[in-house]
């Protein structure tokens, strides 16, 4: 049975492309066919955290359009077989997409693949509602800052208004994923805590994603994170994150604070 | 001069959207008011008290005594506030109100529930209970009573009732009580964190709630033209 997903935060720059590429480059190790969509026209991103903007011919505007068959339009990862990309358009805006042809092209995705993961472009005007209008399951990216909570609680709640499975009357599964997270910095209150964000936006957590220099490699090297580097910590919770998706239950790991042993054995403040 | 000046008196506009009904009749027009009236039999109330807009595509404009028609409309107790698409060579087409501009044509299908339902729900709806939390953005306005939320309402949203509001959790929005001029309305919230509360029209904004309250479990209420708010415990 095909999981649509879609990857969401309202806010822009959380980390919604390179989670949407982290999260189906997981799935896709552990032997699950996925495909991720990208819904941002005009400012595609996905391609490049792919790395396949090179190979772009054909996106989902000629899909929904009807100039071009989804099998053409389907680029492969060339690391991992069961992993393929839709871009989006970069020189139409989206205005351009149909929500018939956009239900029509979900379709079709539904039954090639196990995994449909849409990555939503920011804001909540059409982009935003038509990647989550046929999702069974969100995941909302959300930094542990406030304006980008506020942004996710709104987005949470068009989640509840404005999908087709909210019209039926049916819940979609909405998940928390939050990324960035800086233990040294929310200890001294700089940044919002894990049960802060929990408190306000009252979802399940999937995953805490530490701040990592490593996402900003991957990305410009055009490797999803787990791929580029498979021992670092935004990979590890990236694939507890995934596994958790399949229905399995792992243990939450929480970024730990930084300081070296020697600062913690001596405090913060200097010996008198 | 300076007195003419001051002495003119100020004009106050406000502008308002109210959801109009649109009817469509359509030909022949016999059987189109046989059917208003087996829907106005089945739901007599429904077009009590609501604006109701004609629209008049559906019609060639060769139709015959448009006058008796609008008649025919009053004398159901149609409140008719406007016309779409008449046009203005129409035989007695004056005797109608003016047509609307800069209407759109588009509109819901809006549905009209039989009166057992509606006389039901009229009698259970005097309060409304939310067992979500309000996210932001949302905005609930219930004009038949109380309204509960059992969770929190975030910052960005806005409830608004015509009784009281009870929040079982967080209220970090807007809350408005007792609209309609109901002054004893209250508020009551296991965490207060509002932006904004009213009571029949007196308000407070969050830079005016008292420091200590912020945080605290408090009812407010309104205590002649003071809104007084106090610690639940």
């Amino acid at each position: 049975m095909a999981r649509v997903l879609v990857v969401t935060s309202g806010k822009g720059g959380v980390g919604k492309t390179t989670s949407a590429a982290a999260l189906g480059a997981a799935l896709a190790q552990a032997g699950e066919h996925v495909v991720v969509v990208d819904f941002d026209v005009g400012l595609r991103n996905l391609d490049l955290v792919m790395g396949a903007e090179r190979r772009v011919v054909f996106d989902l505007i000629n899909v929904v359009q009807g100039d071009v068959k989804l099998h053409q339009a389907l680029i492969r990862d060339k690391r991992l077989e069961t992993l393929s990309l839709l871009p989006a358009s970069q020189t139409r805006d989206k205005d351009a997409l149909k929500p018939d042809g956009v239900a029509k092209v979900v379709g079709e995705l539904r039954e090639k693949f196990d995994w449909v993961i849409c990555d939503s472009p920011a804001g909540i005007e059409r982009g935003a509602t038509l990647a989550m209008r046929h999702a069974d399951i969100a995941v909302v990216v959300t930094n542990p800052e406030v304006s980008s909570v506020r942004d996710s609680d709104r987005i949470i709640g068009l989640l509840d208004s404005k999908t087709e499975r909210a019209e039926r009357g049916e819940r979609i599964d909405k998940h928390l994923l939050l990324t960035r997270y800086d233990a040294d910095r929310a200890m001294r209150g700089e940044m919002l805590k894990v049960e802060d964000v929990l408190e306000i936006l009252a979802i399940p957590l999937l995953a805490v994603i530490p701040e990592s220099q490593d996402v900003l490699r991957a990305s410009n090297l055009g490797v999803p994170v787990p791929l580029n580097n498979p021992t670092s910590a935004p990979t590890r919770a990236y694939l507890d994150a995934a596994r958790r998706l399949r229905g399995e239950t792992v243990v939450m790991t929480f970024p730990s604070q930084k300081r070296s042993l020697i600062s913690r054995l001596l405090g913060r403040k200097a010996i008198a | 001069m300076s007195e003419a000046f001051e002495s003119r008196p100020k004009l106050r506009v406000r502008g308002r959207s109210l959801m109009a009904i649109v009817l469509t009749p359509e030909l022949p027009l016999a059987d189109w008011l046989g059917a208003l009236d087996a829907q106005i039999k089945a739901a007599p109330t429904f077009f009590d008290q609501r604006a109701v807009i004609v629209e008049l595509t559906a019609l060639p404009s060769t139709t015959p005594d448009v006058a008796g028609f609008l008649e025919e409309l009053e004398q159901r107790g149609i409140r008719i506030i406007g016309t779409e698409g008449a046009h203005p060579s129409w035989n007695g087409i004056k005797a109608w109100v003016r047509p609307l501009a800069n209407t759109r044509a588009s509109g819901k299908p809006v549905e009209i529930h039989a009166p057992s339902s509606a006389a039901a729900s009229a009698k259970e709806a005097n309060a409304l209970v939310i067992d979500r939390p309000v996210r932001s953005g949302q905005s609930v306005v219930f004009e038949h009573g109380d309204l509960t939320v059992v969770g929190s309402v975030s910052s960005g949203a806005e409830i608004v009732a015509t009784g009281s509001i009870h929040v079982y959790g967080a209220l970090r929005g807007r809350a408005f009580a007792g609209l309609k001029g109901n002054s004893r309305a209250r508020i009551f919230c296991r965490r207060l964190e509002a932006e904004f509360l009213a009571i029949d029209g007196l308000y407070s904004t969050a830079d005016e709630i008292e420091p200590r309250l912020r945080g605290a479990a408090v009812q407010a209420w309104l205590d002649g033209k003071s809104l007084m708010i106090a610690a639940l415990d």
